[in-house]
């Protein structure tokens, strides 16, 4: 068996522009959950819009790549406001079952084929980086170190993704360490008291839905810059799967996020070159090649439920916060 | 129990608060807070239906009364907390209808619940920051820049230490303020409103669950407001405590003001009983004479 591979596969997932791109969507979310307590359950749709929201401009109008990403965190903001407005006065539920209901919507109208001239339907939209690459500061070919080889393409969009979560990491870091985010904890932890002390709970919780949404659709844009816009990226799954990666972090933390999406990816690349390979050694004869590809899911899904179980609190989340939680 | 909350020194009462006799509704002679008309049914409940009532500036008034007499419904309905179906009220001569909560707190009115609503996952310090007033930090753009709200910040800390080491939880400051006892949050929140520097502090129910140690405390914290010029409005149940601090009691029952006065007297008034204990409380209901004798005659002719 080829360890080196398994390894080399399972370290290249260290550093991805996919691995970036999950641990801004998980920093959004814990903008949204873990700091302010808004449970929103369609950070897929807010992806999307970036995605579509960067392609559809660079493609159907040739728009330069900064005028794209505006326009998919403007679609963002006016996403948020519509999720927000009606339901943010309600309990946090609502949210829940609107932001769901929503993201499914967007994907539904972006797959739909009425709108294949803009949107490319369930084909999606290819081809849309050109303007972007057109910066790449990288010289043509292939080259790194270690297993960390990779074409100039991939190299930019790497340094352009991780140059992104570092941002929005120190961002985040400084909203909430200022009484801004002693405000939005307060809400998390009950919203009627922030209120009895004379804090605009409503006007925060706006606020927070789309900076965490703002967050995620740029999440968007760095998933599919190294890939085609295909709307069945946008499944409830990616959802569930950026709470996995939240969790996993610890909820209410900076680097949580960042470190979980790397801890998934490096696992999720582990789990599949390693069943992939076992089962061509014949080492689970009862077991197909196809049957193996699901088999990766199952076991980063046992390690993630392990990881809840014996640290509830995440990676890096503070263990005396557990004392009081019931 | 009793003997055990009183406090050391004999609280100075303030007299003289109402113009005519003391009934429901009465005028004040200077009211911080006037409420007219105010409604709320739930359903075919009404819960509050109140027709005049004036709280008294620089006093402690005490809102009693029966379980489900409204009083807590009362309470949120002035702070904004819930809408009522009609009325009006006023604090300090601006209106307060249809203002939502939090701007009710800026004008100076703070209110504590029932239930204690400390944020738990916050430290104790954090709480106390919290309950400041124009904070310019709480600007998201402001945030970001700390050069900007620093000073501010430090301020407020100064102030909340020195809150803290009143309320004797100095020690607890960098504590969760899930660590602490539920007497402790009771104090904690308390403090905490106190931030905001307010001119009418609500308390709801601040004694409940809170033993007679801790009670005596929070009892000298309350007359400790009055004497700084704040002025307390509060429901409880501890007919002692309301006794001892309060110089005005106002009783609901069924959701009506039935009496108001000083609360030694109105202990006396008959409503007062009537809503406490029913109106037919001293009614023997044992053993009814009259039917007794009649059917004794009855077996005697039959016999």
């Amino acid at each position: 068996m080829d360890w080196g591979a398994i390894f080399g596969n399972a370290a290249v997932e260290l550093i991805s522009p996919t691995t970036a791109a999950y641990a801004l969507a998980a920093l959004g979310l814990a903008i949204h959950f873990g700091y302010t307590g808004l449970l929103n359950f369609g950070q897929a749709g807010f992806m999307l819009l970036g995605a579509y929201g960067y392609a559809i401009p660079a493609l159907k109008l040739g728009w330069p790549f900064w005028a794209c990403v505006l326009t998919a965190l403007a679609a963002s903001v006016i996403f948020a406001l519509i999720l927000g407005i009606p339901t943010l006065r309600l309990r946090a539920d609502y949210l829940a079952i609107v932001t769901i209901a929503a993201a499914e919507v967007l994907r539904l109208i972006f797959t739909t084929n009425e709108f294949r001239a803009v949107t490319g339907s369930a084909n999606g939209l290819s081809e849309f980086q050109v303007d972007l690459l057109a910066l790449n500061p990288f010289p043509p070919g292939r080259y790194g170190f270690g297993p960390f080889v990779f074409d100039n393409r991939v190299w930019f969009f790497l340094v352009i993704a991780w140059i992104v979560v570092a941002i929005a990491a120190v961002f985040t870091w400084l909203i909430m360490r200022s009484p801004w985010g002693r405000v939005v904890k307060g809400i998390r932890e009950d919203e009627d008291a922030v209120r009895a002390l004379g804090k605009n709970v409503y006007s925060y919780k706006i606020q927070s839905l789309i900076l965490g949404g703002l967050l995620g659709t740029l999440a968007g844009i760095l998933f599919v810059l190294p890939r085609a816009v295909v709307p069945s990226y946008f499944q409830p799954t990616l959802t569930f799967v950026i709470y996995a990666v939240l969790l996993l972090g610890g909820a209410a933390t900076i680097l949580g996020p960042i470190v979980g999406s790397i801890v998934f990816w490096v696992l999720l690349s582990f789990f599949s070159g390693f069943v992939s390979r076992a089962v061509t050694a014949g080492w689970f004869p009862f077991m197909t090649q196809v049957q193996a590809g699901q088999l990766r899911f199952i076991l980063v899904g046992v390690a993630i439920m392990l990881i809840v179980v014996f640290m509830p609190q995440g990676l890096l989340g503070n263990k005396k916060e557990l004392a009081f939680v019931k | 129990m009793s003997s055990s909350v009183t406090p050391t020194s004999k609280p100075v009462k303030t007299t003289g608060l109402h113009v005519g006799d003391a009934a429901p509704g009465v005028r004040k002679v200077d009211p911080i807070l006037i409420a007219d008309g105010v409604r709320r049914t739930f359903g075919g409940l009404t819960a509050v239906d109140v027709e005049h009532v004036e709280i008294p500036r620089g006093a402690i008034t005490a809102l009693i009364g029966p379980n489900g007499a409204g009083k807590t419904t009362f309470f949120n309905l002035l702070t904004g907390f819930d809408k009522p179906d009609t009325g009006t009220w006023s604090f300090d001569g601006r209106s307060l209808a249809h203002v939502p909560a939090y701007r009710v707190a800026r004008m100076g009115l703070i209110r504590t619940f029932q239930l204690t609503k400390s944020l738990a996952l916050l430290s104790v310090m954090e709480n106390m920051k919290l309950g400041a007033k124009n904070q310019v930090g709480e600007n998201l753009f402001r945030s970001l820049i700390p050069s900007i709200w620093r000073k501010q910040d430090g301020e407020i800390e100064a102030k909340a230490m020195e809150l803290l080491t009143r309320f004797k939880l100095d020690a607890k400051k960098d504590d969760y303020a899930a660590s602490m006892s539920g007497g402790q949050r009771k104090l904690l929140e308390m403090a905490r409103a106190l931030m905001s520097d307010p001119t009418l502090v609500m308390l709801d129910e601040p004694m409940a669950g809170v033993n007679p140690a801790l009670k005596q405390s929070l009892l000298d914290h309350i007359l400790d407001l009055k004497a700084s010029g704040m002025t307390v409005l509060f429901v409880e149940h501890d007919m002692h405590m309301v006794r001892h601090i309060a110089d005005w009691v106002i009783v609901m029952a069924e959701g009506k003001v039935v009496a108001e006065g000083d609360p030694h007297k109105v202990m006396e008034n008959p409503a007062v009983i009537d809503a406490y204990l029913g109106a037919h409380h001293d009614t023997d209901l044992g053993a009814d004479s009259e039917h007794v004798e009649a059917l004794k005659e009855l077996i005697d002719d039959e016999q």
